[in-house]
C-alpha cells in the first residue's frame, strides 16, 4: 500500500505543478492577483512531493522486497543507516530526491519571498513549476521508483559495497540540495527576464539561494573528495573524472554568480551577466545530472546507463536551458545598464573573478566533454586527464588567488588610493615563503611553488578587510567573507603541500620486516582474517613510529558476499601535520604482501580549507536572513 | 554585452546537445583497436610450459607461414569456453602456438588433458613479460602473425562461434 500510496502522491504533486504552471501563465484570473493561488499551490505540490519522497524512505526502511528498487538495490541484512542512505543511492531514488528538493525550493520561495514584486514572483514561481513538471514526468514515464515485482524475492540484491559508507549517506543529498538550490536562481531570473526586472531587487531575492546552494555544494565536494580519497585507496584527491567534474562546474558558475550578485545587488551593475550566470549555474547543475546518469561518459561512478533515460534527460535539459537562453538572448537588449565603475574598483575586482572563474568553467568544461566531441568528429577514442586540467586550470586558479589579495579590500566604483601599501603584507609573506621554498625545497614543481606562496600570502590578506572596521558592527557576510578566503589560503596550501612533499612506497613485505617513509618507520606485523557485518576482511597489522610515538595502522583487503566484490580500506593515521596512508595489496608468491604506503604532510588543510569556506558562505548567509528588517515586515503572513 | 554574443550561449547549448544526442543514437563502440597491428613480434624466448612439448620463442614465428598464438592460462575459464574452437580451427589447418601465463606445468598438462590440445608448442610465461610486449592485456587473446613476423590480427577475449570466420580470413589473408 505504501509505494501505491507513493506513486499516487507523486502523480498528484505532478497535476499540482501542471495548476501551479497555469495559473503563473494568467489562466484562473490577471498575474500578479493570482499569486496567493500559486503560492498556495506550489506549497502543496512542495509537501505532497515530499509525502512521495517519505514513501520510499520508508519500503527501504522496511526492505518491501515486494518493491523491485528495493529488491535491486538493498538487502534486509543491511545496517539501518544504509538502508536509509539505500533510498538515494540508486537512479530512481536519487531522482525522486532531486525532484523533492526542486519542490520544496519552490514551496519555500512562495512561503517566505516577500520582497520581490507579484508578477516577478508569479513568473519566477510559473517557471519553478515547469521544471517539477519536467522531472514528474521523468520519474513517471522512464524511472517509476514503486514498480512492484511479482513475485517478491526473499530478499534483496545489496549495494554497491563502496557505497557502503557513512560517506554516502551524506554525500549524495548535500550535492543534490545544492544542485537543485541553484534552480530557485534560475526560475528567477527567468522571472525577471520575462517580466523585465533585472535589477537589485531580484538579485536580493536570489542571494540567500546562492549562498545556500553553494555552501552545500562545497560540503558535498569536500565531502565527495574525501571520501573518494580514503575509500578508494588511490591516495588521491581529486581525479578529474566526469563524475567530479560534473560537481565542480556548477561549484564554479554558482562562486562566480555569488560574486556577481552582490554587484548587482548593491550598485546595480552586471544585470546581464549576472542573469546569464544565474542560468548558466543551474544548466550546469543540470548538465552535470545527465551525465552521471546517463552514463554517456567513462567514469569510476558506476551507475545505472539506459538510453532511454539518458535521452529524456538530454531533451529535458535542450528544452529549458535552451528556451532560458533563447530568452536571455531576445530580452537582455532591454535590460538597463547599471551604474558605470571603473578598473581599479571593487567592482572590476569582481569582473576579474568572474572572468577567471568562468575561464576555469569552460576549461573543465571542454575538457569534460572533449572525448565524446572527438570521437564524434573523427572516431579517436581518448581520454582527457589531470595533466590537461592540471596544467591549464591551476595556473589560472593561482592568478584568482593572487587577485584576492587585492580585491576584497578594493572600494565601490572607484578606488583612487594606491593599492600597493594594501597588498604589502601579503607581497611580503609570498616573497619569504618563494625564497625559503627555493632554499629548502629547490627540487619541488612550480605549481606548488607558487601555490605554497599564494596561500601563506592569502593567510593574512584575508583578515586586512576588517582593518579600519568595528569588529562588533562588522556584518556576517563580511565575517562571512573573510573565512571564506581564509578558507581557499588554507585549502591551496594544502594542495601545494601535497603535491610538492607527498612521498610514496610501494614494496613486497614479509611480516616482520620494516619499511621508511617520510619520517615514519612501519613495520609489517601480521595479516590476520576478521569478519565484519556482512564481509569478511584480511587484515594487516602495522605499527608506524617515528620519533617517540608509535601509532597502529590496520590496512583491510575487504570481500563482500552479496554482490561479490573486494574493496580495499585504507589506514590512515591523522597527525596535525599530515597523513601517513596504508593500503594492503595482494599476497606475493614469496610469502609476502604488497604494501602500500603515503606519507601526505598537511594534506589535511584541503579539505580543513573546503570547511573553512562552507562556514564563511553559512555565516554569510545568516547575516543575509537574519538582518533586521525594515519595521513592519512581518505584518503580511503567509498566502498573503 | 555585446549583442552579437547574446545567442552564443544558446549556440554552445545547442553544439553541446548535438554531440550528446549522436553519442545516445549511435551505440557504443566498445572495440579497442591493437596498436600492435602491422609491428613485427618482440623478441622472447619462452621455455616449454609443459613437459615434452617445445617452449616458444619470436624466432620460431615469421618462418613463412602465418601462425595463430593463442595467450591463456589454465585458471582462466574463459579458456575452457574456446577450447572447442580452437581445436576447430586447428582441423581447419591453422597452426596455433600458446603462451601460458603465469602457471604452473601440472596445471596446465590437466588443462590440455580435459579440454584438448590444439597447440604445437607452449611457452610458459610466469610474469606475463611476453604477454604484455605482445599489447595482450588479458586472457584469453589470439594473435594472428604472419609468414614475416609481422602481427596482423588480434582478438582479445574468448573466441566465439561468430568469431571463427572472421579468424580463418584472417589468417587467409595473412598468407
Amino acid at each position: 500500500m505504501i509505494a501505491e500510496a507513493g506513486l499516487a502522491a507523486l502523480w498528484l504533486a505532478a497535476a499540482l505543478a501542471a495548476l501551479q504552471l497555469a495559473l503563473a501563465c494568467g489562466l484562473g484570473g490577471e498575474q500578479g492577483k493570482s499569486i496567493r493561488a500559486v503560492r498556495a499551490v506550489a506549497v502543496t505540490q512542495g509537501l505532497v512531493t515530499l509525502i512521495a519522497f517519505a514513501a520510499l524512505v520508508e519500503l527501504f526502511l522496511r526492505s518491501d522486497m515486494s518493491v523491485l528498487l528495493v529488491a535491486e538495490n538493498s538487502h534486509s541484512q543491511k545496517p539501518w543507516l544504509y538502508k536509509f542512505a539505500g533510498t538515494w543511492g540508486n537512479h530512481e531514488g536519487s531522482m525522486l530526491l532531486w525532484v523533492t528538493v526542486l519542490a520544496l525550493a519552490g514551496a519555500i520561495v512562495a512561503l517566505f519571498e516577500r520582497r520581490l514584486d507579484h508578477k516577478t514572483l508569479g513568473a519566477s514561481l510559473g517557471a519553478q513549476a515547469l521544471l517539477a513538471l519536467g522531472f514528474f514526468a521523468f520519474l513517471l514515464i522512464a524511472s517509476n521508483p514503486f514498480e512492484r515485482l511479482d513475485p517478491a524475492p526473499l530478499d534483496g540484491r545489496g549495494l554497491n559495497p563502496l557505497l557502503q559508507d557513512p560517506g554516502l549517506a551524506f554525500h549524495p543529498p548535500t550535492l543534490y540540495l545544492g544542485y537543485v538550490g541553484l534552480s530557485v536562481a534560475f526560475s528567477l531570473a527567468v522571472g525577471g527576464l520575462i517580466r523585465g526586472n533585472v535589477g537589485p531587487a531580484i538579485a536580493r531575492a536570489m542571494r540567500p539561494w546562492i549562498l545556500a546552494a553553494w555552501v552545500l555544494l562545497t560540503l558535498g565536494i569536500t565531502a565527495g573528495s574525501y571520501w573518494a580519497y580514503y575509500e578508494l585507496g588511490w591516495g588521491g584527491w581529486w581525479f578529474w573524472d566526469p563524475v567530479e567534474n560534473a560537481s565542480l562546474m556548477p561549484w564554479l558558475a554558482a562562486t562566480a554568480l555569488l560574486h556577481s550578485v552582490n554587484v548587482l545587488a548593491a550598485r546595480g551593475g552586471l544585470r546581464a551577466w549576472t542573469m546569464m550566470l544565474a542560468l548558466v549555474a543551474f544548466s550546469m547543475s543540470m548538465i552535470g545530472t545527465f551525465l552521471v546518469r546517463s552514463g554517456i561518459l567513462t567514469s569510476v561512478h558506476s551507475f545505472a546507463v539506459d538510453p532511454l533515460r539518458g535521452t529524456f534527460i538530454l531533451a529535458l535539459l535542450a528544452l529549458y536551458i535552451g528556451a532560458a537562453l533563447a530568452l536571455f538572448g531576445l530580452r537582455i537588449a532591454h535590460v538597463k545598464e547599471g551604474a558605470p565603475f571603473e578598473i581599479v574598483s571593487r567592482e572590476g575586482g569582481l569582473v576579474a573573478n568572474n572572468l577567471l572563474l568562468s575561464v576555469i568553467l569552460g576549461i573543465v568544461f571542454v575538457g569534460t566533454l572533449y572525448p565524446l566531441v572527438a570521437e564524434a568528429l573523427s572516431g579517436d577514442k581518448l581520454s582527457v586527464g589531470p595533466p590537461y586540467f592540471n596544467s591549464v586550470a591551476s595556473p589560472l586558479a593561482l592568478v584568482l588567488a593572487a587577485l584576492m589579495l587585492v580585491g576584497p579590500q578594493l572600494k565601490w566604483r572607484r578606488d583612487a588610493k594606491p593599492v600597493l601599501p594594501r597588498v604589502a603584507p601579503g607581497l611580503l609573506v609570498a616573497a619569504a615563503v618563494l625564497i625559503a621554498t627555493v632554499l629548502l625545497a629547490p627540487n619541488i614543481g612550480l605549481l606548488p611553488r607558487f601555490g605554497l606562496a599564494i596561500g601563506a600570502a592569502l593567510l593574512p590578506a584575508s583578515l586586512l578587510p576588517l582593518i579600519g572596521r568595528s569588529l562588533r558592527r562588522t556584518p556576517l557576510a563580511i565575517w562571512g567573507m573573510v573565512l571564506a578566503h581564509t578558507g581557499v589560503a588554507v585549502a591551496i596550501l594544502g594542495m601545494a603541500s601535497d603535491s610538492a612533499f607527498t612521498q610514496e612506497k610501494l614494496t613486497a613485505v614479509r611480516p616482520g620486516e620494516r619499511v621508511a617513509v617520510g619520517p615514519w618507520l612501519v613495520e609489517f606485523r601480521d595479516v590476520l582474517p576478521i569478519a565484519g557485518p556482512n564481509w569478511t576482511a584480511l587484515e594487516a597489522e602495522l605499527r608506524a613510529s617515528r620519533g617517540s610515538g608509535v601509532t597502529v595502522l590496520n590496512p583491510q583487503s575487504r570481500y563482500f558476499a552479496e554482490p561479490p566484490t573486494t574493496t580495499n580500506e585504507a589506514a590512515i593515521d591523522t597527525s596535525w601535520n599530515g597523513q601517513l596512508y596504508a593500503v594492503l595489496g595482494e599476497p606475493t608468491d614469496q610469502g609476502g604482501w604488497q604494501l602500500r604506503l603515503w606519507w601526505k604532510p598537511f594534506v589535511t588543510l584541503i579539505w580543513l580549507g573546503g570547511f573553512l569556506i562552507a562556514c564563511g558562505g553559512a555565516l554569510a548567509l545568516a547575516g543575509r536572513v537574519f538582518r533586521r528588517r525594515p519595521q513592519g515586515f512581518y505584518r503580511t503572513g503567509p498566502f498573503v | 554585452m555585446n549583442r552579437s554574443l547574446r545567442f552564443l550561449p544558446l549556440l554552445v547549448l545547442l553544439a553541446f546537445v548535438g554531440a550528446v544526442a549522436w553519442r545516445l543514437s549511435s551505440p557504443a563502440d566498445e572495440k579497442i583497436e591493437s596498436k600492435m597491428i602491422g609491428r613485427t613480434i618482440p623478441a622472447f624466448a619462452l621455455a616449454p610450459a609443459v613437459p615434452g612439448k617445445a617452449g616458444l620463442s619470436s624466432k620460431d614465428l615469421g618462418s613463412g607461414k602465418p601462425r595463430m598464438i593463442n595467450v591463456f592460462a589454465s585458471w582462466c575459464v574463459p579458456c575452457i569456453a574456446e577450447a572447442p574452437l580452437l581445436a576447430e580451427l586447428k582441423a581447419k589447418g591453422i597452426p596455433i602456438d600458446a603462451i601460458a601465463v603465469r602457471d604452473r606445468p601440472a596445471d596446465v598438462a590437466e588443462f590440455l588433458a580435459q579440454r584438448g590440445d590444439p597447440f604445437e608448442r607452449i611457452g610458459a610465461d610466469p610474469e606475463s613479460r611476453a604477454q604484455l610486449a605482445l599489447g595482450s592485456s588479458g586472457v584469453p587473446e589470439t594473435f594472428i602473425v604472419d609468414g614475416a613476423g609481422i602481427i596482423r590480427y588480434q582478438h582479445m577475449g574468448p573466441i566465439e562461434p561468430d568469431d571463427l570466420p572472421v579468424l580463418v580470413a584472417q589468417w587467409e589473408a595473412a598468407k
